[in-house]
């Protein structure tokens, strides 16, 4: 009877408890990203980032390299779940738009921080690549992460007071 | 070498094309990375050790890709474009590839 009572603890406790810090980590992370994007956007929001090959015509190009930001972001344990429930019904998996928002602007943010170090001050023809890291756990079925990349050409700019 | 991922070189004209350069790398994630992962799972958030690791590989397939645009008299390699597949369980390819050319 005892010996039950604990089996049925851990079986149902466990994955429980991993919803519950999957649930309170999670948002808290998500938050505190959501807003270091918000306020790096603004800080960034100067920097000319086009997604078409050709730089403006008015821009004197002294100088030009590829730059690159990546980012690999995962779900958390409540999230995932809630993601597998949608599964059932079908419609919007909201769990996952948001992990790959915040992932995409993430990595065009790291992008353009990289072009600034480096001294440029424009980036043209950027795209986005999106791909799925397999984990080693399960035949390669599940997922370890999403990673998505952002590159572009950076260009140095002879009188980038007026872009 | 001047890389980029546009056709051609903001403010410089070709003049001669070598043909598609690639650079390639597979790799395949160290143990405690993983387990890391793994628990990084459970709560959410980026993954820092995969991020540094594929950014480590990427850059070696671009370097590659590089060094043999050089060693065909390239001094540029345009529309560069790359690609992630995972192929094999815990390990990943990253491949770049571009057209190099002689810029003046």
């Amino acid at each position: 009877m005892d010996q039950e009572l604990v089996r049925l603890a851990i079986n149902l406790g466990l994955p429980l408890l991993l919803l519950v810090l999957g649930y309170f980590t999670g948002t808290a992370f998500e938050h505190t990203h959501y807003r270091s994007i918000r306020l790096r956007e603004r800080r960034w929001r100067r920097m000319p980032t086009l997604s078409f090959p050709r730089p403006l015509p008015q821009w004197q190009v002294q100088d030009t390299a590829m730059v690159t930001g990546s980012v690999v972001i995962s779900l958390d344990y409540f999230k995932r779940f809630l993601a597998g429930l949608r599964g059932l019904v079908g419609g919007r998996v909201k769990s996952y738009e948001s992990l790959l928002d915040r992932a995409r602007r993430e990595a065009i943010l790291r992008m353009k921080e990289s072009a600034h170090t480096a001294g440029f001050h424009a980036v043209v023809n950027l795209r986005l690549e999106t791909s799925r890291l397999a984990s080693s756990g399960r035949k390669g079925k599940g997922t370890a992460g999403v990673e998505i990349l952002a590159f572009g050409t950076a260009l140095k700019i002879a009188d980038p007071a007026r872009p | 070498m001047i890389l980029s991922n546009t056709e051609d070189v903001p403010g410089r004209t070709i003049r001669e094309f070598y043909g598609v350069v690639t650079g390639s790398t597979v790799r395949a994630k160290h143990i405690g990375r993983d387990l890391m992962a793994g628990l990084k799972n459970l709560v959410g958030g980026e993954l820092k050790g995969y991020t540094e690791l594929l950014q480590e590989a990427r850059q070696e397939a671009m370097d590659r890709m590089a060094e043999q645009a050089q060693a065909i008299g390239a001094n540029a390699v345009v529309n560069i474009r790359f690609s992630t597949s995972s192929v094999a369980q815990g390990a990943a390819e990253l491949f770049a590839y571009g057209t190099a050319v002689r810029v003046e």
